[in-house]
């Protein structure tokens, strides 16, 4: 029973991470048709922006209140780019899917081989603060504690991202665009501006899973954006390309799927089975999990 | 022929799409005031058109356009948006409203910022609309989904309506019901409809405009046109009925093409 | 029609490379050696495997529309299949290789198979997620088979003498550059076939391929299935060439790799595909050279720290020419030749049994209208 609860609360909070990235890449896809390979570098460099903070800034530290700084400025620094990426690379090939795809493939590379020239190929040790040291017991399992914090955080901005989508003009915009981008622009409204915000949203939250990925697995390298990008890939194509909810879903069913059979069956089972589930789901529903029935 | 001065102007235009060559030069002109009909068959280029104006589909040669201050601008090199700010409202051919949004919102969302917004007007003239603000759109029948297109149009102040095949797949009633809605829009608002029904046509445009492949064929009196049978047959392949009966003429053949397309749409109406 | 020169252009350039390894040249800047030192000709013979491989993706790719992020699945089943083949099984090189490519046929139908019956976004997830798994089994080593991140090197028995050792590299020179050919030629004939017409429309509008009666899905399976076969055999080379298996060429990175070279060299042309391959394999090798030398060394940290990571500035490369070469190195060419040639862009005869960009689809209609070739189906949109 034990390790079934701990197994479970694993997967939610790898479930978390999937979600936080899955989430801006399917508001990305959604509204601009394109799929986002540089979103694992927005993740590193949230990753590598916090460490840098935590080490660097004064101020922000390794723990408390000085990690929470150097959180946000690892979550600026991603946010920053991503805009600055969609303003000026992604922009002027408006509408040109294949070339929006293919300068954010090499931008990823471009990115990493970046980091990695600064910081180097091997892991740094990331901070781990006290709120996420210990653990908590819970129906006779120990779990550690950076599970529940990542599984708070994405809570909240499941929850922040779908009141903002439903109660501002942005959010409507948005929706409308998923649905249909021409109209929206054919009704006066200059689309493009709610493109750079999805980028800047995506890339926050991506370098929010950064930070978040960092304190999970105790340290951060330049790879692991890219790592973790496949499986968001496969959470938002499961999820349904540009549902919210869907990625949500999606991803609470691709992070225990692939911890229990990780666990059950054998290490890298669970990343087999993860691949077969979206074999299945798009054979089943080629629309994704949130398609709508014709 | 008419004193009326320009409002819209193209000058050879030319559209190519996917590698045929969809508009092969195109002039018209639409004057201010009034109701442009701009007739053909099945696959002249009407919705083409209409789309090279707003700038939905790239094009070569002149199209432009005269604001309410006098100026006139050239469209082409403008993005969709900057065209519709400066006051031209769109009612796409398949309505195009959004489906997952509710109609409240679909109304929200069409508020522009260069404009007051009528939401007085235009539940006045839909109290339907009203009744359902909260239902989502896609929920709705064609002919209500077609109302939500003609509310975003009537929403804000606009120079200039372009109106694709507002009456297509409706019921008789409801075309009318549209007409009337148009014909009173009209009195304010110029309007570049395209229709192919010649009911609808007669009872409100001033001017027509007749394309085929790709090119103006005809151009004039709207009551000009259709007072010559011989001449409307050989435009559009049917003959204008004098009677005052809705619905039942439609200016072209029946291809395949219509065929589907009625099937389409009723298969919309069925789904309310 | 012979009178035009390019026609003949691959052959010569197959005779200068073949002819390649008898010159002591020495080419300073471009390689250490001279031409046929075993290090100049290793590095040349990967340069070709490459740029047949990237030929290979290019033909799903550039020709068919089809934009795959798993190509290097079958890359590596070539190189890991053949390797075990010939060290576990201690098959002889011809068995190893026929099982290669058996292997090399059924892994991209199976995959094929399933990738195609979603389209655009989805599919590239389906191959990506598929190529994945390949990466993961090669990383996990089950039974100890893929040697894990450590790779895998070749049992030298089973292997021809002429295949092993510093001495022979000049055979397996020939050899890399008998796999570009084949490539080269196997792909000029299919693109010339009535399929390449085809595939060239489905790239144009998949739709309109339909509407004339045509399942696309067989033909893009069929390009799948040669695409992933072409690159199972580039494993087998590279195999033979670098004497073993490593597990880059299992990875994302690697099938991203494949379309930076043809996007670089130019998707949808042969020769540039080729030249993207070949250009992407020299720069990484030279540009990891460069990052050490003094040159790069002595230089202020802000320039030396991106120029140590040859990825970097291919990375950075790449979306240079996505900005303004659209076409890659083939496009830039064709529109200098047409400026010289004073016509205005497009307007280039296409040599025989080309398709024109843009006209695919009216050129496999006008086909079918004369009754040649693409009868196939019946118009499926009677009403
Ligand atoms: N995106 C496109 N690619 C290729 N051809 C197109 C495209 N859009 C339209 N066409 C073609 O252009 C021609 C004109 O289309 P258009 O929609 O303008 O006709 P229309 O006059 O509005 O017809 P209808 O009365 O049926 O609405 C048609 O033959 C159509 O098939
Ligand atoms: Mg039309």
């Amino acid at each position: 029973m034990s390790t079934v609860v701990l197994l479970t609360v694993t997967g939610l909070g790898l479930a978390a991470l999937y979600f936080l990235v899955a989430s801006g890449l399917s508001l990305i896809f959604g509204l601009m048709g394109v799929l986002n390979f540089a979103h694992g570098a927005f993740l590193t460099i949230g990753a590598y922006g916090t460490w840098w903070a935590a080490e660097n800034i004064p101020g922000a530290g390794a723990t408390g209140w000085g990690f929470v700084y150097a959180v946000a400025f690892g979550v600026a620094v991603g946010t920053l780019v991503a805009a600055v990426v969609e303003l000026t690379l992604i922009r002027p090939l408006y509408e040109r899917h294949i070339e929006q795809v293919l300068v954010t493939v090499g931008l990823s590379l471009a990115l990493v081989a970046l980091v990695r020239a600064v910081w180097g190929a091997d892991p740094r040790p990331f901070p781990r603060p006290e709120l996420a040291r210990g653990t908590t017991s819970l129906l006779g399992a120990n779990v550690p504690n950076d599970r529940f914090l990542l599984i708070a955080t994405a809570i909240v901005v499941l929850v922040a991202v779908l009141a903002f989508l439903r109660f501002t003009r942005f959010g409507l915009v948005i929706r409308a665009g998923v649905e249909n981008r021409t109209m929206v622009t054919a009704l006066g409204i200059d689309v493009r501006r709610a493109f750079t915000l999805v980028f800047a949203i995506g890339g926050a939250f991506a370098a929010l899973a950064g930070a978040l990925g960092g304190i999970y697995l105790g340290s951060i390298s330049p790879g692991q954006g890219t790592s973790l990008l496949i499986f968001a890939f496969i959470v938002v194509v499961i999820g349904g390309m540009s549902s919210i909810t869907g990625t949500a879903v999606a991803a609470v069913l691709v992070g225990l799927v692939q911890q229990f059979a990780n666990y059950y069956a054998a290490s890298g089972v669970g990343d087999l089975s993860v691949v077969l589930l979206l074999a299945v789901v798009l054979l089943t529903r080629p629309g994704g999990l949130t398609a709508r029935l014709a | 022929m008419s004193e009326r001065p320009p409002l819209l102007r193209l000058a050879d235009v030319h559209v190519r799409l996917s590698g045929s060559h969809i508009l092969q030069g195109v002039d018209l002109t639409v004057r201010r005031g009034g109701v442009t009909a701009l007739l053909g068959r099945n696959g002249a280029g009407k919705t083409t058109t209409v789309k090279s104006v707003l700038g939905l589909v790239p094009s070569s040669g002149t199209i432009e356009f005269t604001g309410g201050d006098g100026r006139t601008h050239r469209l082409q090199g403008r993005r969709t948006h900057e065209v519709v700010r400066l006051g031209i409202g769109y009612a796409p051919e398949d309505r195009e409203v959004f489906g997952g949004l509710t109609v409240a919102e679909n109304l929200t969302l069409a508020e522009r910022r260069d404009s007051a917004h009528h939401h007085d007007r235009v539940y006045d003239l839909f109290p339907e609309l009203e009744q359902r603000s909260r239902q989502l759109a896609g929920t709705l029948s064609g002919g209500q989904q077609q109302m939500v297109a003609i509310a975003r149009l009537l929403l804000n102040d606009n120079q200039l309506l372009l109106v694709d095949e507002p009456t297509k797949g409706l019921a008789p009633l409801l075309v009318a019901e549209v007409a009337d809605v148009l014909a009173r829009a009209a009195e304010e608002v110029t309007i570049l409809l395209v229709e192919q029904n010649l009911t609808v046509v007669r009872r409100m445009a001033t001017d027509a405009v007749v394309v085929d492949q790709g090119r103006v064929v005809w151009a004039g009196s709207a009551p000009e046109l259709l007072a010559d049978p011989d001449r409307t047959r050989e435009l559009l392949g049917v003959a204008p009925s004098g009677g005052a009966h809705t619905g039942s003429e439609r200016a072209s053949s029946p291809t395949t093409e219509q065929h589907v397309r009625s099937r389409r749409s009723s298969a919309g109406e069925a789904g309310a | 029609m012979s009178r035009n020169p390019t026609r003949l252009a691959p052959l010569v350039v197959l005779v200068v490379l073949a002819l390649l390894p008898y010159s002591t040249l020495q080419v300073p800047g471009l390689f250490d050696g001279v031409l046929n030192s075993p290090g100049t000709l290793q590095l040349i013979a990967l340069c070709l495997v490459f740029g047949g491989v990237a030929l290979s993706y290019d033909l799903l790719f550039g020709f068919t529309g089809l934009l795959s992020f798993g190509h290097a699945l079958y890359f590596a089943a070539g190189t890991y299949v053949a390797n075990l083949a010939l060290t576990e099984l201690g098959l002889g090189l011809g068995a190893a290789l026929a099982l290669t490519t058996v292997v090399g046929v059924v892994l991209p139908l199976l995959v094929g198979g399933v990738a195609l019956r979603v389209s655009g976004i989805a599919f590239s997830m389906v191959t990506l997620a598929t190529a994945q798994v390949g990466s993961i089994i090669v990383l996990q080593d089950p039974g100890g088979l893929t040697g894990g991140e450590e790779g895998l090197a070749v049992a030298r028995e089973p292997v021809p003498d002429v295949f092993i050792g510093v001495f022979n590299t000049v055979n397996k020179y020939w050899l890399a550059l008998a796999y570009l050919a084949l490539v080269y030629l196997v792909v000029t004939l299919l693109t010339r076939s009535r399929a390449g017409r085809v595939w060239a429309a489905i790239r144009e509008n998949e739709r309109r391929v339909e509407v004339l009666g045509l399942k696309p899905y067989p033909f893009k399976l069929l390009a799948f299935v040669l695409a992933g076969l072409l690159a199972t055999l580039g494993g087998v080379v590279h195999l033979l060439l670098l004497g073993g298996s490593t597990p880059r060429v299992t990875t994302t990175d690697f099938t991203l790799s494949l379309l930076v070279m043809v996007v670089l060299g130019g998707a949808g042309s042969r020769w540039g595909a080729v030249l993207g391959g070949v250009l992407y394999t020299y720069l990484d090798s030279r540009l990891t050279d460069l990052a050490q030398s003094p040159a790069v060394q002595d230089l202020p940290a802000w320039l030396r720290v991106p120029l140590s990571e040859p990825l970097f500035i291919l990375g950075a490369l790449f979306v240079v020419v996505v900005f303004f070469f659209p076409g890659g190195i083939a496009g830039l060419v064709a529109r200098l030749r047409e400026r010289r040639a004073g016509r205005r862009p497009g307007t280039t005869p296409p040599p025989d049994g080309t398709t024109v960009p843009g006209r695919a689809v009216e050129q496999l209609r006008e086909a079918a209208g004369r009754g040649v070739g693409v009868g196939a189906g019946q118009p499926r949109d009677g009403v």
